[in-house]
């Protein structure tokens, strides 16, 4: 089957050549979720940035391809690009604090866009909002809308984003560390509840996370991002029953799910990283870097 | 603390700085070494007729009774009768009042527009050349006072471009019979379009000069306050969502990246207004300003006391306006 | 408000010589005034009366800068200008600082009863119009120098109270503030050796931009004839005669014009560069 998002040896580097993401490469079928697993600073954030065209001006990419649905979106110009990904993606943001513009009501900020870009009819709109935020269990939706996000939990404001993610039925959704700022009991709400709107809306969805047992949950494939590299890239079951890579090994020895429920992390001996270090460095070179 | 507490609190604080303003003025202005009433007799008055003026404008008492007098009228509306105008204070205070306000909003307009403008093109061309041309272009704005400005325009467009005026208030073949003192505002409702041009191409370049150390700080500040909320997600949420850059800006990053900005803006408001003074002379428009320097000049007591608690209450108004502005504007605090 | 800037780092050297050059020459200049002006400043001459600048083709020797109309030599007046606007600047610039400066440390740092005080009188000052406050207070005390630096201490002290009570207040809560407390120090002890040299660099900052309004405000007081006696030159009053008659002689309005507004921004760009320079947190 065809990948719906296909990412082919992406580099990003900073400005002055730093390199940020060596050579990256990912498939995200349709209708499957897709893991991408790294400590922080690995560069994960980034790959959703990237395909979403919000990378920070610092950054700059190189090279590589990024095909959505068919399309290289690296050779379509910015605006004709952000159209296409405002049509087509969505993202659920990391800090649902700080993603709900504070001056504006809930409602415009669902049904808005839904009007501006896309050219609903503005009452289709709102209905489909209401629906959506009954979809992701908030009571008393109609006065939600009338809400500015100061007056609600953190929770709720997720879940707001949530709807508000999947409100123009996209194709594929980046969920960037969907529930790191939240309380550990909401954690697994949201969770459960991203996992149902993907399943019911059949949308393909990147699940950026730091979090291995979080993607044991979640995910059907995984790619293990490793100082800016794809070291592994695996079906779920494959991964959790036999990594390829060191790193992988590591990560998921300290991952308190599976094989050890006390989850404190085994060192990766100095020669194994070491190797790994040259391993990345042949790849660059390979790569042309 | 509740709302009417806050509110009282602010109507003391308010009265007590109108009432300090009110003393220092009193007691400086009657220091005054020559004597107001003797510069207004003709040469060949008597010592009779001096001391029937000064007891007639009350100058023969202590400054402590002089004042409780004053502030007595004062509680009546009565702010004395000019010494060299020879009419209420209060009425002529008043008559030039709608000038120089007319002249601070048109300012404050430019202002804003230029340092609105200087600062959302700042923000849309970041880490460019553009937007270091604009912060040198502040800077320097910034640096030199209105009354410069006033100057650098007048050589400019009085003299070597002459394309606007820069002297008076309307052009004399213009002035139709105003009821009140409120021009532009009036000459629009009478649709007197041709009489509206003419006090708006006298009052442009004035205008202008106050404006232009005010629209640096608009542009530096906005700008600032652009720029950090542009690294917010909720921004970065509307770019995924397709929106353009223009639209990102304007709409979800200004809102929010205002609030910041008016309080710090509404103190140099303040100051815009306490510019009229000095720019008013330069350009002879008659405001309030003006008479004030003209009032000083003829040791006009009684209107000096009046125009200067004027200015005062003026600009704790406006204070007051901006922190209620801000409430108005800030969801936060609306449904506190 | 001058805090707020980019993020692009500008030439700050550049902007220091500059300004820094322009003010040297203007203090040489006023220094060596009789050695360097070509005629007497007050030398009114009905013959050379309103004589264009050197380039034009009616000007005359002698009066490069050409002349206004009592004749008098408009370079000779801007360089005798110098002084009295220079002896503002410096005299007036420091007392200012000093004053205000001082009530400012005290506010922010002893908090309390003197903070109120200080706090009220600061608001009561802020009501005022600045322009006509000094305008009042001139027209009470005579015209002359003394009355003028009296006059700017008296309306702008309130500049550097505001921003030195603000800053000592956010330093006084700092934790090296308490420890050389509680190692024994006096309050005053404290506020001398602890809170001073902190706010130094934004007192040295806000010194210079005073200059640069001490000047501005002896232009307008001149401007509207209660600066110092007519007979001496000022700035301000050369503005203020070339203002008159700028239709028949550009010139005596436009190059005291130009010296005003290249002094003042350049005391207002050493300001900001010093700044720049002096604060630890920029550097």
């Amino acid at each position: 089957m065809k990948p719906y998002l296909s990412i082919r040896n992406l580099c990003v580097t900073l400005k002055h050549g730093a390199p940020i993401l060596r050579s990256v490469s990912l498939d995200v079928s349709a209708g499957q979720v897709h893991g991408l697993v790294g400590e922080s600073g690995a560069g994960k954030s980034m790959i959703g940035k990237a395909v979403l065209g919000t990378l920070p001006r610092a950054l700059h990419i190189r090279s590589g391809e990024i095909w959505l649905d068919g399309v290289d979106l690296l050779t379509l110009p910015l605006q004709e690009r952000r159209k296409r990904i405002g049509a087509t993606a969505a993202l659920i943001p990391q800090d649902p604090l700080t993603a709900l513009n504070p001056s504006r009501r809930i409602g415009p900020q669902i049904t808005k866009r839904l009007v501006d870009i896309l050219g609903w009819h503005k009452n289709a709109a709102e209905d489909r909002a209401l629906d959506l935020l009954a979809e992701v269990h908030i009571p008393d939706p109609a006065r939600v809308m009338r809400s500015y996000p100061h007056e609600l939990s953190g929770g709720m404001r997720q879940r707001i984003l949530i709807a508000s993610a999947f409100a123009a039925e996209p194709k594929l959704i980046i969920a960037d560390e969907p529930t790191t700022a939240l309380d550990v009991t909401v954690q697994k709400q949201i969770l459960r509840l991203i996992a149902d709107m993907q399943a019911r809306h059949g949308t393909a969805l990147l699940f950026v996370t730091h979090d291995l047992g979080v993607v044991s949950k979640v995910c059907d494939t995984l790619s293990v991002l490793y100082a800016g590299k794809v070291v592994e890239d695996a079906r779920m079951q494959r991964f959790f029953m036999r990594p390829v890579h060191p790193y992988s090994a590591a990560l998921l020895a300290a991952t308190p799910t599976y094989t050890n429920p006390t989850g404190s992390l085994k060192p990766v001996p100095a020669t194994v990283i070491e190797d790994v270090e040259t391993e990345v460095q042949q790849h660059d070179m390979r790569a042309g870097l | 603390m509740t709302l009417l507490r806050l509110i009282l609190l602010r109507i003391l604080t308010t009265a007590i700085t109108l009432f300090g303003v009110a003393v220092i003025v009193f007691v400086v202005i009657r220091v005054v070494p020559g004597n107001p009433i003797a510069m207004m007799l003709p040469p060949g008055a008597t010592d009779a007729d001096i001391a029937r003026l000064q007891a007639q404008y009350g100058f023969d008492k202590s400054i402590f009774e002089q004042f409780i007098i004053w502030l007595g009228g004062v509680m009546q509306g009565d702010f004395g009768t000019s010494i060299s105008l020879r009419q209420p204070v209060s009425m002529l205070v008043l008559g030039r009042l709608p000038a120089t306000l007319e002249l601070s909003i048109f300012a404050l307009v430019i202002a804003v527009i230029i340092g609105g403008m200087m600062a959302l093109t700042g923000t849309r061309y970041r880490d460019t050349k553009t937007e270091g041309a604009i912060d040198v272009t502040a800077g320097m704005a910034l640096s030199v006072p209105d009354f410069l400005w006033g100057l650098v325009l007048i050589l400019l467009f009085g003299v070597l471009w002459p394309v606007f005026h820069i002297s008076g208030r309307i052009s004399p073949s213009l002035n139709i019979d105003f009821t009140t003192n409120f021009y532009v505002f009036e000459s629009l409702l009478r649709l007197r379009f041709d009489v509206w041009l003419d006090l708006l191409s006298h009052m442009f370049m004035p205008a202008l000069a106050l404006a232009i150390p005010l629209a640096a700080i608009i542009a530096q500040l906005l700008k600032q306050s652009l720029k950090e909320t542009m690294h917010l997600d909720y921004v970065t949420l509307a770019r995924t969502k397709g929106y353009g850059e223009h639209h990102v800006i304007t709409r979800e990053a200004l809102p929010n990246a205002i609030l910041p900005t008016l309080t710090l803006v509404g103190v140099q408001f303040t100051f815009l207004i306490g510019g009229t003074v000095i720019i008013e002379r330069l350009f002879s428009y008659e405001g309030l300003g003006n008479m004030a320097i003209d009032a000083v000049i003829n040791r006009d007591l009684p209107l000096i006391q009046g125009i200067v608690i004027l200015f005062a209450l003026l600009f704790t108004l406006v204070n007051l306006a901006v922190d209620m502005l801000y409430v108005v504007l800030n969801p936060r605090l609306r449904h506190a | 408000m001058r805090d707020a800037r980019g993020d692009i780092k500008r030439p700050i050297g550049l902007r220091l010589w500059l300004s820094g050059g322009w003010l040297t020459l203007l203090a040489l200049a006023a220094i060596f005034a009789p050695l360097i002006a070509p005629q007497d400043p007050l030398a009114q001459d009905l013959f050379t009366s309103r004589l264009p600048p050197f380039w034009d083709a009616k000007a005359e020797a002698g009066y490069l800068l050409g002349s206004d109309s009592l004749g008098r030599d408009v370079l000779s007046r801007i360089v005798y200008g110098a002084r009295l606007a220079l002896i503002v600047a410096l005299v007036a610039g420091t007392l200012t600082c000093l004053v205000g400066g001082t009530l400012g440390l005290i506010a922010g740092y002893y908090r309390g009863w003197p903070d109120r005080i200080i706090s009220r009188f600061v608001d009561i000052w802020m009501a005022f119009p600045p322009v006509l406050f000094a305008i009042l207070l001139i027209a009470v005390l005579g015209p002359g120098l003394i009355s003028i630096i009296i006059a700017i201490v008296v309306i702008d002290w309130t500049r550097f109270a505001r921003v030195i009570r603000a800053e000592a207040m956010s330093q006084g809560v700092m934790d090296y503030v308490a420890s050389a407390q509680v190692a024994g120090r006096g309050r005053f002890g404290t506020m001398i050796t602890e809170i001073l040299p902190n706010v130094l660099p934004t007192m040295v900052a806000l010194l210079t931009l005073e200059m640069g309004i001490a000047v501005i405000v002896e232009a307008i007081l001149s401007f509207v004839n209660l600066s110092i006696s007519t007979d001496s030159p000022t700035w301000g009053g050369m503005i203020s005669e070339g203002r008159t008659s700028v239709h028949q002689a550009w010139w005596v309005l436009v190059f005291p014009l130009i010296t005003l507004f290249l002094t003042v921004l350049s005391f207002s760009q050493l300001g900001e560069g010093l700044k720049d320079r002096f604060d630890p947190v920029l550097r």
